[in-house]
């Protein structure tokens, strides 16, 4: 594999990823309202129908049931659809195709059949979006056996996760953050790079703490765990990339080590994913392990404001973050 | 339409099949071997024998909840669907599946469906993948009438009639949706003027209990969709004799009215047809449904003998590899 990388900012890797994918395999195909000449409602797929074509960049009406229920379809027939959800919210309208379908056909049918399919999905607040338009709605879809849930937080991690997703041979719910589709990172141009389903990683190494976080959360937890440096406290940063499968061993391996955990998520804290991660923990032998009581913290429990102090002020952000950290190390 | 004296009688093999089965696992229900929820297609064997027979035996369909007759006219094991039913380690989806759920995609079905309109969507895609790939099959999406109610019937006629994928849309209409008349939830008189919504040829099959109509009707649309012309939606009109499912006290319709629908008996209608016009004789035609009930006497010793799935099994096929 060439190691030769380029600065790409998450829209161009998600580009890349697809249009590789596309490339190597002509049962993958794009479809969604708008990913034609309009180049997806966020600029991921600009360029694309010049390329590929309008068969295989294929817009499609207004029709969350018809999009979600014809990808399912044509995945269980052979294709490799890739459906560009555009905002996450709008997946509701496609629930029960995803729940009732996808997840559960080839177990019902007795191990038969596969629904590769991917459902690429604009998650998150940020952009003064407001409540139907802001949400992260990945924990649905983790409390739902056989659907694989994705939450890339680095371009390189979106091209590498987005590729494997679509080699998947099941469902998976993509999320991209609309907040950074233009954050830049270097990312490798190797069309071979993947990065397997169900592998984390430790973002930055550490011994005094570990934090647990993925997708939007990653860049404003690193940079707390940069600034605390400062003051002496050594932060492990680990990012499990996919929630389903959960790279369990890696979170544990960390919290044996540092005994303690603070959990970062921008979804809402009731029923969030890292609810999930803390029970997990205390479930395992790694609670032995464990000097503090596990802390979360996520977006508020209230429905995401229009108003740009009010929007931001519900969200954890560095300041929270390093004040959280100094509250569990006993350094306020 | 001219049918050959084999494809007549195996149409008449295929509704004996459906109608003994179905009779068959009423008796099982009753006798508290089968667990969970059946929904029973006696009365409608013309409505689903008539359109598969129209089909090639490549093409494809989506099944719905009440779809034994749709599996066993496209081929289906006797012995892994009765299994199936029973919950049994053999079965063809290994137990995990049951009535609502059957699949036999190396026969090109599918799979049933529990949810009502959940196949709308299905069809689509998967004639979206013929079109795609030139393979020059088909799918037929078979549904109930009400399901013509959910948004997702709307939401696939309109994309499948956008981008002409080979798909039939077919709508069994049995009066119903579990006690609710489709007269009552729908605007229109018949299911098949929807159509006009989508710019989609709408066929309309009277007596849904005579197989040589579906079959007529459905021949033509057959033609329609293999030519690469789109979709269609095709609505029959039958009649189920049981209950909506096992746990139905069938308040909802009169005796009389079910009555009369029996007097309409599908394969009796047929097997009139074939003594008439002399394809067989009665004792031919009553030597066959001997045999049929003797298969399914057999496929029900196949389930009783077979296992139970084991514990670590429920853990198996969650992902593919």
């Amino acid at each position: 594999m060439s190691d030769k990388t380029k600065l790409m900012n998450v829209k161009e890797a998600i580009i890349a990823a697809m249009s590789e994918e596309m490339r190597r395999d002509e049962n993958v195909f794009l479809m969604g309202e708008d990913v034609g000449i309009f180049g997806g409602d966020f600029g991921t797929s600009v360029g694309m129908l010049e390329e590929f074509g309008p068969e295989r960049i294929r817009d499609t009406p207004i029709s969350e049931s018809a999009i979600s229920g014809t990808a399912i379809g044509a995945a269980m027939t052979g294709l490799r659809p890739i459906v560009d959800v555009t905002f996450m919210d709008f997946i509701v309208y496609m629930m029960d195709n995803i729940v009732n379908q996808a997840a559960k056909t080839r177990y019902m049918f007795g191990g038969k059949g596969q629904v590769p399919v991917t459902f690429r999905c604009a998650a998150g607040s940020g952009v003064g979006s407001a409540a139907q338009h802001s949400q992260s709605l990945e924990s649905w879809f983790c409390h739902i056996p056989g659907l694989k849930v994705v939450a890339p937080g680095t371009p390189a991690d979106v091209k590498g996760l987005l590729k494997a997703s679509i080699r998947d041979n099941n469902p998976v719910i993509f999320l991209e953050y609309k907040a950074q589709y233009n954050m830049k990172g270097e990312v490798p141009l190797d069309p071979d790079f993947i990065i397997p389903l169900g592998k984390g990683e430790i973002k930055k190494e550490g011994s005094d703490i570990t934090i647990v976080t993925y997708g939007r959360m990653l860049e404003r937890v690193m940079k707390a765990a940069e600034e605390v440096e400062k003051d002496g406290i050594s932060v492990e940063v680990v990012d499990p990339r996919t929630l389903i499968p959960l790279d369990k061993e890696l979170i544990l391996n960390s919290v044996k080590k540092t005994g303690r955990v603070i959990l970062v998520n921008d979804a809402h804290k009731t029923n969030g994913f890292i609810g999930e991660i803390s029970a997990m923990i205390s479930e395992s032998d790694a609670f032995d392990f464990l000097d503090s009581p596990i802390v979360r913290l996520a977006a508020e429990d209230v429905p995401v404001p229009y108003n740009h102090t009010l929007e931001t002020a519900l969200l954890p952000n560095v300041e929270k973050i390093k004040n959280t950290i100094y509250k569990v190390m006993n350094k306020q | 339409m001219k049918l050959s004296k084999n494809r007549l009688l195996n149409m008449y093999e295929l509704m004996l099949d459906a109608r003994n089965f179905d009779l068959k696992v009423n008796q099982l229900v009753k006798r508290g071997m089968v667990p969970g929820m059946t929904h029973l297609s006696v009365g409608e064997e013309a409505a689903n024998i008539g359109a598969l027979a129209a089909l090639n035996p490549d093409d494809i369909i989506t099944s719905n909840h009440r779809g034994h007759a749709q599996v066993i006219g496209k081929g289906i094991d006797l012995n892994g669907m009765m299994a199936e039913i029973m919950g049994k380690a053999t079965g063809t989806c290994k137990g995990k599946g049951g009535s609502m759920h059957i699949a036999d995609l190396e026969n090109g079905n599918l799979g049933a469906n529990g949810i009502v309109g959940g196949g709308h969507g299905i069809a689509v895609g998967a004639a979206y993948t013929q079109k795609v790939k030139n393979t020059g099959k088909i799918v037929v999406c078979f549904f109930g009438d009400g399901a013509t109610n959910e948004g997702s019937f709307h939401e696939a006629l309109n994309l499948a009639s956008v981008w002409k994928v080979p798909v039939i849309f077919y709508s069994i209409n049995n009066g119903y949706g579990i006690s609710t008349s489709i007269n009552k939830v729908m605007n229109i008189e018949h299911i098949y003027e929807r159509a006009g919504s989508y710019g989609i040829p709408g066929y309309f099959i009277e007596d849904g209990n005579d197989v040589l109509a579906v079959y007529e009707t459905f021949e033509k649309a057959v033609k329609y969709v293999r030519e690469g012309k789109g979709p269609v939606l095709v609505e029959s009109i039958t009649y189920r004799w049981f209950g909506h499912s096992s746990s139905d006290p069938g308040k909802y319709r009169t005796k009389e009215e079910v009555d009369e629908w029996k007097k309409k008996d599908p394969n009796i209608k047929f097997k009139n047809y074939l003594i008439e016009n002399k394809i067989a004789t009665e004792e031919e035609l009553e030597k066959m449904d001997e045999i049929s009930k003797k298969k399914i006497e057999e496929s029900v010793e196949f389930a009783k003998n077979s296992p139970e799935p084991t514990i670590e099994s429920a853990y198996e096929d969650i992902f593919a590899d």
